[in-house]
C-alpha cells in the first residue's frame, strides 16, 4: 500500500498523487474546501443581508478606499501565482526552486496580512468604525476577518512545512502536503476575489 | 519500517486507537450514554405534563430540559449512534482494511465527545441552555443565561468532529473499495452513509457559521441580530434551518440504509429496485436542501415563498414513497424470519409512513398556521425520529451485534423489548396528534385542567413508562447476553446474510481482511454462496499488511478545543477564578500544538508480517 511506489528511477510525474495516502489527502482536501466554500457563502449571505444596516455608523461608501484594496488584491494574486510556480518546480523535482517559490509566497502573504491590519486599524481610528458599531460593521469584520484568519493559518502551515522539510528534498510523503497547502492558498485567493467584488467594489460604488 | 506493535495497557490502547472498529464501539457507548441522559429528561418532562398544573419541574428547568433533550438527542445521541455503525460496518462492507484517514477518524470521535462534554458542563454553571434546540434569537441572546454560551460553543466543537468524520467517510467510500466493488454494487447502507456525509459537509458548515455569529453576538457584542443597529433576527432562522432541515435527512438516510440491509437479509431476497433506491436517496438529499423555509411559514416570508417551499416539500414524498414500496416488494413473497432485528425493521415501515403523512400535512402552508408550534408538530417529528431513526438503530443493533461483540443478543428478551417499546411509543406519541389539534402548544411546561387535554396527556406519559421499561429490558439483555448470550466466535455469518462484512472472521482481526476480496456482484457474499464455494475469492496473495500507528494526539487536540471553548465562555462569567485568556491560550496551545506535532512527525505506521497473517488464516481454517 503506502510506500510501495518504486522511486528508484526518480519521482513519478505526479508525486502528490502517486501513493494511496496522497490520493486520499488530495480528495479529502477537495471535500474540505467544498465545506469551506459553503461556510464562506453563509458569511457572504449574512453580509449581503446586513450591508445596509449601518445604524449610526459610517456606510461602506464613506469607508472604502479602492487603491489600498487593489494593492492588496494584486499582492495576494501574485502570491497565488508564485505557489503555482512552486508546484511546477515540484513536478520537475526541482526542490530548491520549489522552496524558494514557497518562501516568496509566504512573504507576499505576510505583506497582505500587514496591509489588512493597517486597513482595519485605519477604520477604527479615523472613522470610529469598530466591530460593535453596527450590523454592517459586525458583518464586515466577521467576513473579512475570517478570511484574514485563513491567511494567517495558511502562513503558519506553509512556514511549518518549509521548516520541517528544509533538507528532505521532494518525497512521496511531503509532495501531497505541499500540494494540498498550495490548493488551500489558491482557495484563499479565490475567496478574496469575491470579497474584493462583493464587499469593496459594490460597497465603494454604494450599491 | 517499524516493527510489529508492542503490547500496551488496555486503557491506553483505547485512548490511542485509530482502529475504525474500536472507534465504532466507542461511538456506540458514548451515544448510548447521551441517549439515556436525554431520555431521562424526556421522562421528567412527561411526568411534569402528566396532569394539569403540575409542579414537579419549574418552568425554567422544563425549558432547560426541553432544550437539552432535543439538542442531545439530535447531535450527541442519534448522530454518534449512526456513526457507530458507519465506522464499524462501512470498511467491512466495501472490503477495505481501514478508513482513508484513521487519525482523522479518531480525532472526529474525541472532538465530538469533548463538544458534548462542554455542553453538559453547563449544568455546573447555573443550568443548561433554555432557548430550545433551535436557539431562536432574540431568546438565545439572554445575557443572564450562561447555558446558552455552552450551547453555542459545545455544538461548535462537536460539529467540527462530525464534519471531519464525514470527510473521512466520503474519501473512504470513494478510494478504499475492494476490486470489483463498483459504486453500483455498494450496499445501501454504504450508499446512504455516503450521501449523508455529503449532507453533513454542506449542512454543518452553515451551522458552524451561524453558531459563530451567535457566539460573536453573545460574547463579543456583535450587532447582527440587533434591529436598533441595523441587524435582522430572521437571518438566524434562515441559517439555522438551512442546516436544520438537511439534519433530519442526515439522520434518516443512514436509518433507511440499515432497513435496506436488514429487510433483504431476513426476507431471503435481494433488495427490490436497488438502482431506484440509490437514486431516490440522492433525490431526497437534493430536495432536503431546497425546503428549509417550511419551518418558517408563520414568520412572514410571504405567500410566494411559502408556496414554493410548500410544493418543494411535498415533492419529497415521491422518492420516499419509492423507498417504502421497494421495502414492501422486498418482503413480498420472501421467506421472512421475524427475529428482533426484522421486527424492528418491518415495523419501521408503517410507523415512518405515518410520520411522513403528517409531514405532508404540515407542508401545506396555510394549514400550518394552525399546527405550528402545537403538539401536532411534536407528534410528527417523533414519529420520524423515534419511529424512523430509533427503530432503525435498534434493528441495526440486533443485526450487527454479533459482528461487533462476538455474541448475539438474546432473542426472547429482544422480542419483549420490541413489544414494550412499540406499545409505549404509539401510546406516547399517537395521542399527541390530537393534543395538537385541540390546541395544546408545544414547549409549555404546564396547562390548565378541564380543557379536554388531561386524559391524552396522562396516556402520553404512561406510554413513556412503557418505553422506559423497554429500555431497561434492553439493558438487561445486553448484560445477560454478555454473560450467557450465544457465542459466535468462529461463526463468520450467523444470519446467513448477503454482504461482505459477514465474510470476515469473528472476531474481526485488526486488518479486517487477510486478503482483499474480489467482488463479483451486488450482494457479493450471497453471490459466492450461489455461484462459488461460499467464501470470497482473494484479489491478492497473502503478504505483509500495512497498518497505521495509534496516537494520543486526538485526545490532546480535543482537550485543547474543550479549553478553548470553556475559556471563551469564562469571558461571560461574573468573576472567573482566573483570567479567561489564560484558559483560551492553554486550549490554543494544546490544539494547535497537537496539530503541529502531528504534521512535524511523519508517521509511517507498521507492518503485520506475512507469517502472522498466515498463522491467523490457519487458525481460522482457511488460507488459500
Ligand atoms: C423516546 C422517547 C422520547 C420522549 C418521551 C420524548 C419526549 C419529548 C418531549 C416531551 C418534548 C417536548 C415537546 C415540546 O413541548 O415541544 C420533546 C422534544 C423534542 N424531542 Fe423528544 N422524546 C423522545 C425521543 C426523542 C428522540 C430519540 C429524539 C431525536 C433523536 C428527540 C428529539 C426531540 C426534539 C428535537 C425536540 C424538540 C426540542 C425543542 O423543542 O427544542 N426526541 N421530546
Ligand atoms: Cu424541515
Amino acid at each position: 500500500m503506502a510506500g510501495t511506489v518504486d522511486t528508484t528511477k526518480g519521482l513519478p510525474s505526479h508525486p502528490e498523487r502517486a501513493t494511496l495516502e496522497g490520493k486520499n489527502k488530495f480528495l479529502g482536501f477537495w471535500f474540505f474546501l467544498g465545506g469551506e466554500t459553503i461556510m464562506f457563502a453563509t458569511f457572504f449571505g449574512t453580509y449581503l443581508g446586513l450591508r445596509n444596516g449601518i445604524g449610526d455608523g459610517p456606510s461602506s461608501s464613506e469607508l472604502f478606499t479602492l487603491p489600498l484594496v487593489f494593492l492588496m488584491t494584486m499582492i495576494l494574486l501574485t502570491s497565488s501565482m508564485t505557489s503555482v510556480f512552486a508546484m511546477f518546480a515540484m513536478k520537475k523535482n526541482k526542490f530548491k526552486q520549489m522552496m524558494a517559490w514557497m518562501i516568496v509566497t509566504v512573504v507576499l502573504g505576510m505583506v497582505f496580512l500587514g496591509l489588512e491590519i493597517y486597513e482595519f486599524q485605519h477604520y477604527v481610528h479615523d472613522y470610529e468604525f469598530g466591530f460593535t458599531t453596527s450590523a454592517f460593521s459586525s458583518a464586515f469584520y466577521t467576513l473579512v476577518g475570517l478570511h484574514g484568519a485563513h491567511v494567517l493559518f495558511g502562513l503558519g502551515w506553509i512556514t511549518l512545512l518549509i521548516v520541517r522539510n528544509i533538507r528532505s528534498g521532494i518525497t512521496l510523503t511531503n509532495a501531497p502536503k505541499f500540494y494540498v497547502a498550495s490548493l488551500y492558498w489558491h482557495f484563499i485567493d479565490v475567496v478574496w476575489v469575491f470579497i474584493f467584488t462583493v464587499v469593496y467594489l459594490m460597497g465603494a460604488g454604494g450599491y | 519500517m517499524a516493527s510489529y506493535k508492542k503490547e500496551k495497557g488496555v486503557v491506553w490502547d483505547w485512548l490511542t486507537t485509530v482502529d475504525h472498529k474500536k472507534l465504532g464501539i466507542m461511538y456506540l457507548i458514548a451515544g448510548t450514554l447521551f441517549f439515556l441522559k436525554a431520555g431521562l429528561m424526556a421522562v421528567f418532562m412527561r411526568i411534569q405534563l402528566i396532569m394539569p398544573d403540575n409542579t414537579f419541574l419549574s418552568g425554567q428547568t422544563f425549558n432547560e430540559f426541553i432544550t437539552m433533550h432535543g439538542t442531545i438527542m439530535l447531535f450527541l445521541a442519534a448522530t454518534p449512534l449512526l456513526f457507530a455503525f458507519m465506522n464499524f460496518v462501512i470498511p467491512l462492507q466495501i472490503g477495505a482494511r481501514d478508513v482513508a484517514f484513521p487519525f482523522v477518524n479518531a480525532l472526529g470521535f474525541w472532538i465530538f465527545l469533548s463538544g458534548g462534554l462542554l455542553l453538559s458542563t453547563s449544568w455546573f454553571f447555573g443550568g443548561g441552555p433554555d432557548a430550545g434546540w433551535t436557539a431562536y434569537v432574540p431568546l438565545s441572546l439572554n445575557e443572564n443565561q450562561l447555558g446558552l454560551d455552552f450551547y453555542v460553543l459545545g455544538l461548535q466543537v462537536s460539529g467540527i468532529g462530525t464534519l471531519i468524520s464525514a470527510i473521512n467517510f466520503l474519501v473512504t467510500i470513494i478510494n478504499m473499495r475492494a476490486p470489483g466493488m463498483t459504486m453500483m454494487r455498494l450496499p445501501l447502507f454504504v450508499w446512504t452513509s455516503f450521501v449523508t456525509s455529503t449532507l453533513i459537509l454542506f449542512a454543518f458548515t452553515p451551522l458552524a457559521a451561524g453558531l459563530a455569529l451567535l457566539m460573536l453576538e453573545r460574547i463579543f457584542d456583535a450587532q447582527f441580530f440587533n434591529p436598533a443597529a441595523g441587524g435582522n433576527v430572521v437571518i438566524w432562522q434562515h441559517i439555522f434551518w438551512i442546516f436544520g432541515h438537511p439534519e433530519v435527512y442526515i439522520l434518516v438516510l443512514p436509518a433507511f440504509g440499515i432497513i435496506s440491509e436488514v429487510i433483504p437479509a431476513f426476507s431471503r431476497k435481494r433488495l427490490f429496485g436497488y438502482t431506484a433506491m440509490v437514486f431516490a436517496t440522492m433525490i431526497i438529499a437534493f430536495l432536503g436542501f431546497m425546503v428549509w423555509a417550511h419551518h418558517m411559514f408563520t414568520v412572514g416570508i410571504g405567500p410566494v415563498a411559502n408556496s414554493i417551499f410548500a410544493i418543494a416539500t411535498m415533492t419529497i414524498a415521491v422518492p420516499t414513497g419509492i423507498k417504502i414500496f421497494n421495502w414492501l416488494f422486498t418482503m413480498w413473497g420472501g421467506k421472512i424470519t421475524f427475529n428482533t432485528a426484522m421486527l424492528f425493521a418491518s415495523s419501521f415501515v408503517p410507523t415512518f409512513v405515518l410520520g411522513g403523512v403528517t409531514g405532508v400535512m404540515l407542508a401545506m402552508a396555510p394549514v400550518d398556521y394552525l399546527y405550528h408550534d402545537t403538539y401536532f408538530v411534536v407528534a410528527h417529528f417523533h414519529y420520524i425520529i423515534v419511529g424512523g431513526i430509533v427503530l432503525a438503530l435498534f434493528a441495526g443493533l440486533f443485526y450487527w451485534y454479533p459482528k461487533m461483540f462476538n455474541h448475539k443478543l438474546n432473542e426472547k428478551l429482544g422480542v419483549i423489548f420490541f413489544i414494550l417499546f412499540t406499545i409505549g411509543f404509539h401510546m406516547t406519541f399517537f395521542v399527541q396528534h390530537f393534543l395538537g389539534l385541540m390546541g395544546m402548544p408545544r414547549r409549555v411546561y404546564t396547562y390548565l385542567g378541564g380543557q379536554g387535554l388531561d386524559e391524552f396527556n396522562m396516556i402520553s406519559t404512561i406510554g413513556t413508562f412503557f418505553m422506559s421499561a423497554a429500555v431497561i429490558v434492553l439493558v438487561i439483555n445486553i448484560v445477560y447476553s454478555a454473560i450467557k448470550g450465544e457465542r459466535v466466535i468462529g461463526v463468520n455469518d450467523p444470519w446467513d446474510a448477503r454482504t461482505l462484512e459477514w465474510a470476515t472472521p469473528t472476531p474481526v482481526p485488526e486488518y479486517n481482511f487477510a486478503q482483499t476480496p474480489q467482488v463479483r456482484s451486488l450482494d457479493p457474499l450471497f453471490y459466492e454462496k450461489v455461484h462459488g464455494d461460499g467464501t470470497m475469492k482473494p484479489a491478492e496473495p497473502v503478504d505483509d499488511i500495512h497498518m497505521p500507528n495509534g496516537s494520543i494526539l486526538p485526545v490532546v487536540i480535543s482537550i485543547g478545543l474543550y479549553f478553548l471553548g470553556f475559556g471563551l465562555i469564562m469571558l461571560e462569567m461574573e468573576n472567573p477564578m482566573l483570567s479567561p485568556w489564560i484558559v483560551v491560550a492553554l486550549g490554543g496551545l494544546l490544539t494547535f500544538g497537537g496539530m503541529a506535532l502531528r504534521s512535524l512527525n511523519d508517521d509511517h505506521g507498521y507492518h503485520i508480517p506475512k507469517s502472522v497473517v498466515k498463522a491467523d488464516l490457519k487458525k481460522q481454517g482457511g488460507g488459500k
